[in-house]
């Protein structure tokens, strides 16, 4: 036993494999292109699938005329809404009962955003499909759409006035109100605290919706196997939702189907909904054949699952020293035409943004979804708390100006520490918090002291920095379940079934580090199974920062389980009571006698004249989740004259607990605050006033080039989460949380102008400047 | 139409259409490595060499690569597994979808320039998105690599 | 996306002229636009085997062909020898290394886009298209006129001693421009004469001469003065990018920076 690091005085064990940065176990197929991703491995008699899309924002079907289209050469189907089940679900991957709405048909007659399916098409060729695609007549009832969520709810106008639409969860849905969601929670009184504060914030902001644009778009491949059962290959976060979801769609067994999920290109969560599977999927069960569809990267854009537009109306009370009294939160949330996690991710904008602040004395969290005819919302990396931090952490930030303090300092009076009771986090108690600590490194990392507010460049240009924190959870607590399972093969060597998904994210990689620490071997003693529903045991699926928590408590259970059972084995191989047998990962040895046997041997003689498969399988639910703690500072330069803003350097520190894998976890932060630096500063799903999408393509949607992210660094603080495996807590989500607010910051601190709507243009705080010379 | 053309290192010939564009033919024939990300040359996924310079092979038209030399990263697998592995230390490849067509510009940018400082390195590989990891490790990586290239050439030299 | 019935790479200009002239007849530059628009093309014309991928020094000119790629310009001593930085500057933040391998000169001037860098630059530039049916025309003669269905050769850049500058705004680095200015400075005709191009505006680039004789130790109000002088002459439009008024306002601000330069310069 060493003690741990940064004066945390727990003990934590010695370890071989976690904590250590090993490469990706996929690694080595992955820099050699080799063929591992679902379009790679596509048969080539598949089926040609494409989506025939709506032009108008809100409309009814009045006539599909298919006729000429069919007649094109290589045609298999062209399938309307006449063609499917009648009965709704959600495409949100979600544990049963979903809170997400059941408001979706495969194939609806209403139409209800620009770019919703109203036909599918297959043939044998992709030149077939486009010329039948041109060939399919389509007559439209053009509706009025609800295109300004402000005035989306109780708006006669109604986005879903079907009588099937069905809510299975109360989270205060109404499709009749065009109300997605409600709720409202709270302590204390905050209207009486509130107006005995001395400072009171009043500020609404705004978040628009953001693509994940992950690199490799939606895609998916089915085929009936031999028992005529649906199989799905697809670039899924979540395989046995998928599973469910397509049951649900075709209104058929779940036993007639399997999912099986191969390398994935990036999901950050749009792929924790099942966007493309069901096209393929009913393709392939009316005709036999195989079937594929490939996402195009303007589908990707305009009919996909990004992030919930947000508007938050944040009150923030303090008294004249800067303790922060109460928190009253409410958020108008879009979801959009469906409401896949609409019900859901606004929680987390209050629920993981007011439990930053420890002292306060009174919250309320409020909240309306609702929605609108435009493409529908989804997961989002960070899934509401992204939205939520941004609009509260901008708010301390208002605060900290209005009292004429460093927000730095007015965080450090303010933040949850370890201990903390924290009421607006479901109650739970913040057993691993190294907030404060996070926050201390990071200003010494970026050289808050001598930096804050503002340095004049001397040639026009301005360098300011600002800070913000963060936190998020690991897992979705009671609901979130992860299993594993574990055998030993001849010679020895381990198979570790998993059904939480990698998607480039290196969890397979993770729970085999653990597995390696459990069972005292070497990760190349391990191989991993790609997740397929047949086959692995269940999990929820990689989402909700649940994969290292909560699946890697399962790994460690199951590792426990499986020792005990080679203990017996060699027990019984040595001829002596397994009380007096020690395993050290390579053999088994009889204390008393000096006697072993190896596990190679174990794992040969189990495949002979044996009775019991040496095997374990354990599952893990966590009645908590533990939130991960981050402090980022972001350092801009800003040009005075055009308001252009130039990110110079971002510090990170983040509490994870225990870091599994150091390059992993690293790379994981890195990449979560470029996508946030996208959001800040340029990434922005703009409609026109019919309703259009205009950021159809990665030459309209900018995500950051190398050239726009400056410098990003990164460290960790760990504290030790007793409920976690090895201490760890999640790192997946929380790492997205900090640029908006902390650049925001930089910008006011450089020039005094406060943007409260993202993303925060060149041209806005031009703008801003342009107002504070007015005044 | 047939074409006839130079595929890493081998003469192969194809029938295209007129309006196939290179992406598409040389998945078809076989170099799964070559993706696609975004169809509007603004990604680097589909980054290849046409007579040993990048190009983006989603927007060349394959009628009029006959007689010209393609490279895929199929074609040099043993020079992007040695730089792999140093993009594989830093956790550099991630979901790894758009490392081949990243390696590539990587492996053109050691061939046109010869000890490109950080800001060079950036400019070079700006057309290569990369969602997942941004960018740092993948510098990192690349860094570490030219360095130890360099110690490997020295080391030659002075053999 | 583009259908072409029939992909040609004559050997001659004069069969690529000739099969130019149907209706639904198209040349191709490097693919980059033309691929993404819906066009039904019957014969789409390659140039690659015409000789036209190199940049000459003529003495007194120098002739770009229209399929020399972006990163040719980008690269090229000679352009950089007589106007300095400014060429690569206008054509290093066209997406990456892989796309201006690709993009031509031709097609980025043939199509007069709103966005183009290079038609900012060039426009500025004493610069002449050849084309095989129309002769040797000035560039601001060729960016007003209908498109039609000649052939453009080459892109030539009259030798002589002028200074010259190039800036632009983006979003991104790599993105479009939000606005895009060049600005040139040279003695004509005994003259100082001044030519300010601005583009992305987003309407395509636009040309403005102006005859001032601004001595280099002129104030910085002065050429202020000068800079919102320019800026005014030129129209500025609305989109996803920027509004109108921005617009007008960083092109008074960049013209303004690139009058400084080039007068720090003289100095």
């Amino acid at each position: 036993m060493k003690t741990g690091e940064n004066g945390s005085k727990r003990d934590v064990p010695d370890m071989r494999v976690v904590s250590q940065a090993v490469p990706k176990v996929d690694s080595e197929a992955l820099v050699t292109g080799k063929a591992v991703y679902t379009n790679d491995l596509a048969p080539s008699d598949c089926l040609i699938v494409k989506i025939i899309r709506s032009p108008h924002a809100h409309a009814l079907i009045k006539d599909i005329n298919t006729a000429r289209a069919e007649a094109v050469p290589g045609i298999e189907c062209i399938l309307t809404y006449k063609d499917c089940p009648d009965k709704r679900f959600t495409m949100a991957g979600q544990t049963y009962p979903e809170p997400s709405p059941y408001d979706r048909l495969i194939l609806d007659q209403r139409m209800r955003f620009v770019g919703d399916a109203a036909a599918i098409v297959a043939g044998t060729s992709e030149e077939a499909v486009k010329k039948a695609m041109g060939l399919v007549k389509i007559r439209y009832e053009v509706l009025e759409p609800v295109l300004d969520f402000r005035s989306a709810k109780d708006n006669p106008i109604l986005v879903h006035p079907e009588s099937s639409w069905k809510s299975l969860c109360p989270v205060g849905a109404d499709n009749k109100r065009n109300l997605c969601a409600h709720g409202e929670c709270g302590e204390g009184d905050v209207e009486e605290v509130l107006a005995s504060c001395d400072h009171v914030i009043d500020r609404v902001y705004h978040t628009k919706a953001n693509q994940q644009a992950m690199m490799e778009t939606f895609r998916t491949y089915t085929s009936l196997d031999a028992y005529g059962r649906l199989n799905v290959v697809s670039s899924t976060q979540v395989p046995f939702h998928v599973r469910r979801i397509l049951a649900n769609a075709l209104d058929v067994p779940k036993s007639k189907i399997r999912v099986v999920k191969p390398r994935i290109g990036g999901g950050f969560g749009a792929k924790q909904t099942s966007v493309s599977e069901v096209y393929p999927a009913l393709v392939t069960w009316k005709t036999g054949k195989p079937a594929k569809i490939i996402y195009t990267r303007e589908e990707s854009l305009t009919a996909s699952s990004p992030r919930h537009e947000m508007e938050m109306h944040v009150r923030l009370g303090a008294d004249k020293e800067g303790r922060i009294r109460a928190i009253d939160l409410y958020t108008l949330s879009n979801t959009g035409a469906f409401g896949e996690h609409g019900p859901t991710t606004v929680g987390l904008s209050g629920h993981k943004s007011i439990p930053l602040y420890g002292k306060t004395e009174a919250f309320r969290f409020a909240y309306d979804v609702v929605y609108t005819n435009v493409m529908s919302s989804g997961a989002y990396r960070g899934y509401g708390a992204t939205q939520g931090i941004f609009a509260v952490e901008s708010a301390v930030n208002e605060l900290a100006q209005e009292l004429g303090m460093d927000p730095a300092v007015l965080r450090e009076k303010n933040l949850v520490r370890e201990g903390q009771a924290m009421p607006a986090y479901y109650g739970e108690t913040a057993k691993s918090c190294a907030l404060d600590r996070c926050l201390a490194r990071a200003k010494e990392m970026i050289g808050w002291d001598e930096k804050y507010p503002c340095r004049d460049m001397g040639n026009g240009k301005v360098r300011g920095v600002g800070v913000a924190l963060a936190m998020q959870g690991s897992g979705i607590s009671g609901v979130d379940t992860g299993s594993v399972a574990i055998k030993v093969n001849d010679d020895g060597f381990y198979s570790l079934m998993i059904g939480a998904t990698d998607m480039g994210t290196g969890c397979d990689t993770i729970l085999s580090q653990m597995a390696a620490e459990c069972l005292d071997c070497d990760i190349e003693d391990i191989i991993v199974h790609g997740v397929d529903t047949d086959v692995s045991p269940y999990d929820c699926g990689s989402y909700a920062s649940s994969t290292t928590y909560v699946t890697g408590m399962a790994v460690v259970r199951t590792c426990e389980a499986l020792r005990e059972k080679i203990c017996e084995k060699g027990a019984e191989y040595l001829g002596c009571s397994v009380d007096d047998v020690e395993f050290n990962g390579a053999e088994v040895t009889d204390m008393k006698t000096g006697k072993s046997i190896t596990r190679k041997e174990i794992g040969n003689r189990v495949m002979c004249s044996n009775n019991e498969a040496l095997s374990a399988s354990e599952a893990f639910s966590s009645p908590t989740s533990p939130p991960p703690f981050m402090a980022g500072i972001a350092e801009v330069e800003i040009d005075r004259e055009t308001g252009v803003v130039e990110m110079v350097d971002y510090a990170a520190v983040v509490d994870c607990g225990t870091v599994v894998n150091p390059s992993l976890a690293r790379v994981q932060t890195e990449g979560g605050i470029a996508q946030g630096i996208g959001m800040a500063l340029f990434e922005d799903v703009v409609y026109n006033q019919k309703g259009k999408n205009y950021s159809n393509s990665f030459m309209q949607y900018k995500i950051p080039s190398r050239l726009d992210v400056g410098t990003i660094r990164v460290e960790f603080e760990s504290s030790y989460e007793p409920t976690g495996p090895f201490g760890a807590k999640s790192i997946g989500e929380i790492v997205i949380n900090t640029p908006s607010p902390a650049i925001s910051n930089a910008i006011q601190n450089a020039v005094g102008v406060i943007i409260r709507e993202l993303p925060m243009t060149a041209e806005k705080v031009y703008r801003g400047m342009q107002e504070l010379k007015e005044k | 139409m047939e074409i006839q053309f130079i595929l890493n290192k081998k003469q192969v010939t194809a029938e295209v259409g007129p309006d196939a564009v290179l992406l598409g033919v040389l998945r078809g024939l076989g170099c799964k490595s070559v993706k696609c990300g975004c169809e509007t040359t603004n990604c680097g996924l589909c980054t290849v060499w046409i007579d040993g310079k990048s190009r983006l092979s989603c927007s060349v038209l394959a009628a009029g690569i006959s007689g010209h030399e393609i490279t895929t990263l199929e074609g040099v697998e043993e020079e992007a597994a040695e730089f792999g592995r140093f993009l594989a230390d830093e956790g550099g490849e991630q979901c790894g979808f758009c490392s081949p067509g990243f390696i590539m510009n990587v492996l053109a940018m050691k061939r046109e320039l010869a000890d490109p400082d950080l800001d060079e390195i950036k400019e070079y590989l700006a057309g290569n998105l990369c969602r997942c990891t941004g960018y740092m490790s993948q510098l990192r990586a690349i860094q570490k690599y030219m360095a130890a290239q360099k110690e490997k050439e020295e080391k030659e030299a002075r053999a | 996306m583009i259908t072409i019935g029939n992909y040609v790479k004559p050997k001659t200009l004069e069969e690529a002229y000739e099969l130019n002239q149907a209706r639904s007849s198209r040349v191709m530059g490097g693919m980059m636009w033309m691929r993404l628009g819906n066009a039904r093309v019957k014969t789409l014309i390659d140039l690659s085997d015409l000789g036209l991928d190199q940049i000459e020094d003529e003495g007194n000119v120098i002739k770009i062909g229209a399929m020399c790629t972006l990163r040719q310009i980008e690269q090229c001593q000679a352009l950089k020898d007589l106007y300095g930085d400014g060429i690569a500057e206008s054509v290093r933040h066209i997406v990456g290394v892989q796309f201006r391998n690709q993009a031509t000169i031709g097609g980025s001037i043939y199509g007069r886009f709103g966005f183009s860098d290079v038609l900012t630059a060039f426009l500025a530039l004493d610069t002449f298209v050849e084309l095989y049916e129309g002769g040797t025309i000035r560039l601001s003669e060729f960016v007003r006129r209908r498109r039609d269905k000649d052939i453009l050769l080459s892109v030539i850049v009259r030798k002589s001693k002028r200074k010259f500058r190039y800036e632009s705004i983006r979003q991104t680095k790599t993105d479009f421009p939000v606005i895009a200015c060049s600005v040139v400075t040279g003695i004509v005709h005994g003259q100082e004469t001044w030519y300010f191009s601005v583009g992305a505006r987003p309407m395509k680039a636009a040309l403005l001469e102006k005859k001032w004789e601004i001595p280099p130790d002129a104030s910085e109000e002065t050429i202020a003065e000068y800079a919102k002088q320019a800026a005014s002459e030129f129209t500025y439009g609305s989109n996803m990018r920027g509004s109108a008024g921005y617009r007008k306002h960083l092109a008074e601000v960049l013209i303004r920076r690139e009058m400084m330069s080039i007068l720090a310069e003289g100095r």
